[in-house]
Order: structure tokens, then C-alpha cells, then sequence
């Protein structure tokens, strides 16, 4: 009998957190032999700092920190490998009754269609400017987040310039349905359950959702301290497996209304069971109460979900690029692929004999349809993953892809 | 103006801590001190102050959108950055055990920061403990206050005096292997059981 290895994870309470919260509370991480303690922070930056100091080995983390940390965005910088993702999308875009109203008036329809609905909010924009109207305010949970470039990209697609045309701001979660309602902001972008919860009281309306905007998209992924995770292989390789292996628990439906119970607890989200079910279900409420069945609202086992991408790191740091966080250099661009460690992954999972990519990154938006994907083993399914307006991130084709972006500029 | 004299801002909600620094730092000759309890507004406070140090408590759930707007916000003139002396990396653990942060504007030097961070550290911990043990105390009221109403019931039902009442219960958790509280709250929730219309 080995000895079981004590891991403290920070995690913020976000639906998003399950994969860390059912691979201790189901005993995942306790069958690979790991200690696993969690611990629930405030913010983002808490979650960077204590584990920049060693509080915390592992973390919750937005998907694009870890690159962003690693590039020296961060105010302070440690090294943070991510060598495993949370699942795929979970993100909604919700805006205020009073906004949703304009939107309609000009054409939106209730169906989360993020082209309609992207087209609708423009002409609004311009109803604005012409007016001379005060510009339009989003919120989202940080600069280096997925929330902040999937909204920026849906923004952009759909002929909205994210810095001149409207005003992006930063503001915790748990406020952001206070504040749709007090008129402080006009909409926001942010995981679940923060959308439902505006819903659910009232005070706005689910417009389209992350996986409209770019299906199958990253979204969060354990951080990892790379100090510790380099003295400690064996420690980390245990806890992929059984984040792994709790992937695939929240992914069985049966299990759901378990998952829902167990988010809702005051230790890990804390709010009501009800708002943790449509993430799960992908059942989304959108205006005038019907239900649209979004097939992959939140995807935390199939398609590999949980697999690093590096073409998700490099998408992040196209956008990073796109909207003047960084410059682009070949340093920068080897800085955030070897962030992603799908090589890990890969070692961590092999004992497990399950079905693996072949690849470490792929054509982001290629796969139209579901497709079987060779992989060593049993079978695996990837995709459709298409971004909204069609277009395609080639990791190979980074300058191109780059150049293409500021060329289209709004 | 004297450009000495460091424009220090503290971001905290809790009241009494934020005052507990405010004092210290006063103390310590810091006469520019601010304190700011909510962050309505901030951007246009933080202009107006224009502060050379910002000390922000960990629990804030604020902090991403203050750290972004450090980092863009034309309401920030000069750069600001968090305060990591890199030398002593203790110090930085030191301060985030005890919850508090701190950001300087660029090109301060670290010598003029490292004791008002020392010392909003040290005010921090010394605020846990006095909640600590005031926690501590008001248990303690609590648990006597369980044993005595225990003991009114005993007293009561049985005819006891407050003495007897007492030994009755201390030689039940004698021989139980268990504390006279556990005994007394065992007590009590037994006769609301038993009575649910008589003690309350």
C-alpha cells in the first residue's frame, strides 16, 4: 500500500467546479490515493496567489489563467501548467429585460442563435450611437478568461467593436444578477449558475450561450503549480485519474439530481438545487419561459472533454493578441503551448487503457458533425465544435490566423 | 504637499478591521490614510486620491475587478502593481495567511512599502485573534448557559437543589465519558421531547 498524498485545491463556486468536487465527495480521488482537500476562495486573484505561495498545490482555474500567468500578465507570476481541462463550455450570455426587449423589437429571436441574436444587438448598438446614447455595458469575471473572449469574438462576428461600441467591466459572479437588475450593467457573460439565477428571479434573459458562440469550447482547467507538479509526478498523475474517472460520474445521467444535491451544498456553490439543473440538463429557460435543449450546454466527459488541448491554449493566445494583452512573438506563442501538457494527460491516463486523441491539437471549428477520432484503445467521439460564424483556428497557421483578425477589425 | 508623505488607500468592508489599520498606520506617522468600505465608485476615489499604496483584504470578493482596473482604467494614473518583494517571499505568505494584499504604484521603492504591508499584516492578525476570541468567550456564555437551564430542569422535575442538580449532572457525564454539556443539551432536548408545551 502506498501512502495517500495530501493535495490542497482551491476551486471557486461555479458549477464548473464538479469535476473537483465529486472526485473528492465520490471517493475518486481517495481510490487513486490521494488526500484531497478543497478550499473556496473569493476571487480569482486569491486562487493565483495561493498558489503562487504553496497554499494551495492545484487549482480551479479559468482556462486562459495559467497563459496568462505564465506570459507575465498577472500581477504576480508563477509558473502553472494545466495539464488537464474541467469540461467543455457551461457559459451563457444574459442580458436585462429592458435590453432583451430592444433586442427583439429589432429581431431577436428567443432560440440562444448566437448569429440572429449577435445581429439584432448590433443594430440596438447603433440605435445607441446614433442617438448619442450611453454605450452599452457588459460585465465579465476577469481579462483572462473564456467568458471575456468568447464575448469579445461573438461581439466582433457580429460587426460590435468590444471596446468602442460598448464597455466591458469586471465584476464577481454572485453580483452580476444584482446588477442586470439595478440597470448598473445592460448584460454579462458568465458560468453557471449566475445565468439561471438572473432567470430565476426575474431579472433578465438568457440571449445565446458559450456553446452557440463556439461549440465544445474550453472553459476552465486544474492549474497546477509547476514547482510542486515537477517534484511531484506521481501525486499529480493520481488526481488526473480520478478527475478523470469523476468526469465520467457527472457525465451519467442518472447521477444527475446526486450532482445537483451536491453542488448546491453551502461548501461548494451554495445556492439552490434548482440552479444547477439547467447547466446540467441543458435545458436553458430563454424569454417567455420555453425550454431550448442545448446539446452541449456543459460537456464534462465526451469528446474528450477533459483532454488539454494546445490548440486551446493557442486560441487563447490569438485572442490575447487580438485584443492588446500581448504582443505576438515566437517566444510568447512557445510560452502559452507548453503551458497545455496533453504529454501528462497522456502519462497520467495510461494505466487506465481508456480511448485517447491522437493528436495534442487540432483544426478548432473543423469538425462539422460528430466524428470517430484514432486513438489508441477504446473508441472516442470528437466534435462538431464550429464557432459560430464559421470560422476555422488552425494551431499550425497562428500569423495567418492573427494577421486575419486585426485585418477584420471592426 | 509633501511628497514624502505616501497617499495610502485601504479597501476593506469590514469596519472595525479597516479602522484598527487606519489607527495603526496614523500611529506609524501615515497621515494621508484612507479607507473605503465598498467599491461603489472606486475608479472615481482612486482618481481623486491618487494613492501610492492600495491595501485590499483577500475576502473581498472585488478583487479581480480592481486588479483589471489597476491594469487599465484611465482612473489609474500611474501603473500599479500588487507588492511582491521577491527577496522574501515569506513575507508575502505571511501576508496572505493573514488575508491582505497590497499594490503600489510603479517605481516606489520597496523599502518605503514593506512596513505598511508589515503593518496592516500584523493589524490583520491581531483583528482574527480578538474575533477569535471573542467567538471563544461568547461559546463559552453560550455552553454556561446550557448547564444552567439543565440544571433548572433538574431542579424542577426532581426536587433538587442547584447543587444537587449540578453533582446529578457531573456524575452522569462521569460515567458516561462525556462532557457535562453533551449531558445538559442531552437533558434539555429530552424534556422538550417529553413536554413540548412546558420548557422551552
Amino acid at each position: 500500500m502506498s501512502r495517500s498524498q495530501q493535495i490542497t485545491a482551491g476551486f471557486m463556486p461555479l458549477l464548473d467546479s464538479a469535476l473537483i468536487v465529486v472526485a473528492k465527495e465520490k471517493g475518486f480521488a481517495e481510490t487513486e490515493g490521494v488526500d484531497l482537500a478543497l478550499m473556496r476562495e473569493t476571487s480569482w486573484a486569491n486562487i493565483r496567489d495561493r498558489l503562487a505561495v504553496g497554499h494551495f498545490q492545484v487549482a480551479h482555474m479559468l482556462a486562459p489563467m495559467p497563459i496568462a500567468c505564465n506570459l507575465g500578465l498577472t500581477p504576480l507570476v508563477s509558473r502553472t501548467i494545466a495539464a488537464i481541462a474541467l469540461g467543455l463550455g457551461g457559459n451563457a450570455l444574459t442580458v436585462s429585460n429592458a435590453l432583451w426587449e430592444r433586442m427583439v423589437e429589432h429581431g431577436a429571436p428567443a432560440n440562444l442563435d448566437a448569429a440572429a441574436v449577435g445581429m439584432a444587438l448590433k443594430t440596438v448598438v447603433s440605435e445607441i450611437r446614433n442617438l448619442g446614447g450611453a454605450r452599452l455595458r457588459f460585465a465579465i469575471v476577469h481579462p483572462h478568461s473564456g467568458h471575456n473572449y468568447e464575448l469579445r469574438y461573438w461581439l466582433a462576428a457580429s460587426g460590435i467593436d468590444p471596446d468602442r461600441d460598448i464597455e466591458i467591466i469586471v465584476l464577481p459572479p454572485p453580483l452580476m444578477a444584482d446588477a442586470i437588475g439595478t440597470g448598473n450593467i445592460d448584460g454579462y457573460c458568465v458560468g453557471e449558475p449566475w445565468n439561471t439565477a438572473a432567470v430565476a428571479l426575474g431579472r433578465g434573459n438568457i440571449a445565446t450561450v458559450k456553446a452557440a458562440i463556439w461549440r465544445s469550447s474550453p472553459e476552465k482547467v486544474l492549474g497546477a503549480r509547476a514547482q510542486w507538479a515537477e517534484a511531484n509526478p506521481e501525486s499529480l498523475a493520481a488526481l488526473l485519474r480520478a478527475l478523470y474517472k469523476a468526469g465520467q460520474w457527472c457525465a451519467e445521467e442518472g447521477n444527475r439530481a446526486e450532482l445537483a444535491a451536491l453542488l448546491a451544498k453551502p461548501a461548494y456553490v451554495g445556492q439552490p438545487v434548482e440552479w444547477m439543473l439547467p447547466a446540467l440538463s441543458g435545458e436553458i429557460r430563454v424569454a417567455g419561459g420555453t425550454v431550448i435543449r442545448v446539446e452541449d450546454f456543459f460537456v464534462p466527459f465526451a469528446k474528450a472533454a477533459t483532454f488539454p488541448w494546445k490548440s486551446h491554449a493557442l486560441w487563447f493566445y490569438t485572442q490575447m493578441v487580438r485584443w492588446g494583452q500581448i504582443q505576438h512573438d515566437k517566444a510568447n506563442e512557445s510560452i502559452a503551448r507548453d503551458t497545455y501538457r496533453p504529454d501528462v494527460y497522456r502519462a497520467a491516463l495510461k494505466p487506465l487503457g481508456v480511448a485517447l486523441p491522437g493528436a495534442n491539437a487540432k483544426v478548432e471549428g473543423a469538425l462539422k458533425t460528430a466524428t470517430p477520432v484514432g486513438s489508441s484503445g477504446a473508441s472516442l467521439t470528437l466534435g462538431p465544435d464550429g464557432f459560430f460564424d464559421g470560422g476555422l483556428f488552425d494551431p499550425d497557421e497562428i500569423d495567418r490566423y492573427i494577421a486575419e483578425q486585426a485585418k477584420s477589425q471592426i | 504637499m509633501n511628497a514624502n508623505v505616501l497617499a495610502v488607500l485601504v479597501i476593506d468592508e469590514n469596519r472595525v478591521r479597516a479602522s484598527i489599520i487606519e489607527a495603526g498606520l496614523r500611529e506609524a506617522g501615515h497621515h494621508n490614510v484612507t479607507i473605503l468600505h465598498d467599491v461603489a465608485g472606486v475608479a472615481r476615489r482612486i482618481a481623486e486620491i491618487n494613492p501610492d499604496v492600495i491595501v485590499i483584504d483577500l475576502g473581498n470578493p472585488n478583487r479581480d475587478m480592481l486588479e483589471n482596473m489597476f491594469q487599465l482604467s484611465r482612473a489609474v494614473r500611474r501603473p500599479v502593481a500588487m507588492f511582491v518583494d521577491r527577496s522574501d517571499l515569506e513575507s508575502m505568505e505571511a501576508a496572505i495567511e493573514a488575508g491582505v494584499s497590497a499594490y503600489v504604484v510603479d517605481g516606489l521603492k520597496q523599502e518605503r512599502v514593506k512596513p505598511i504591508l508589515d503593518l496592516a499584516v500584523s493589524r490583520f492578525n491581531a483583528y482574527s485573534r480578538l474575533m477569535h476570541e471573542l467567538e471563544e468567550a461568547r461559546g463559552e456564555l453560550e455552553n454556561r448557559k446550557v448547564v444552567e437551564r439543565a440544571k433548572g430542569i433538574l431542579m424542577k422535575s426532581r426536587g433538587l437543589s442547584e447543587e444537587g442538580a449540578y453533582a446529578l449532572l457531573r456524575n452522569a457525564a462521569m460515567n458516561q465519558n462525556r462532557k457535562i454539556l453533551e449531558i445538559a443539551q442531552s437533558l434539555i432536548t429530552a424534556a422538550r421531547l417529553l413536554d413540548p408545551g412546558g420548557e422551552s
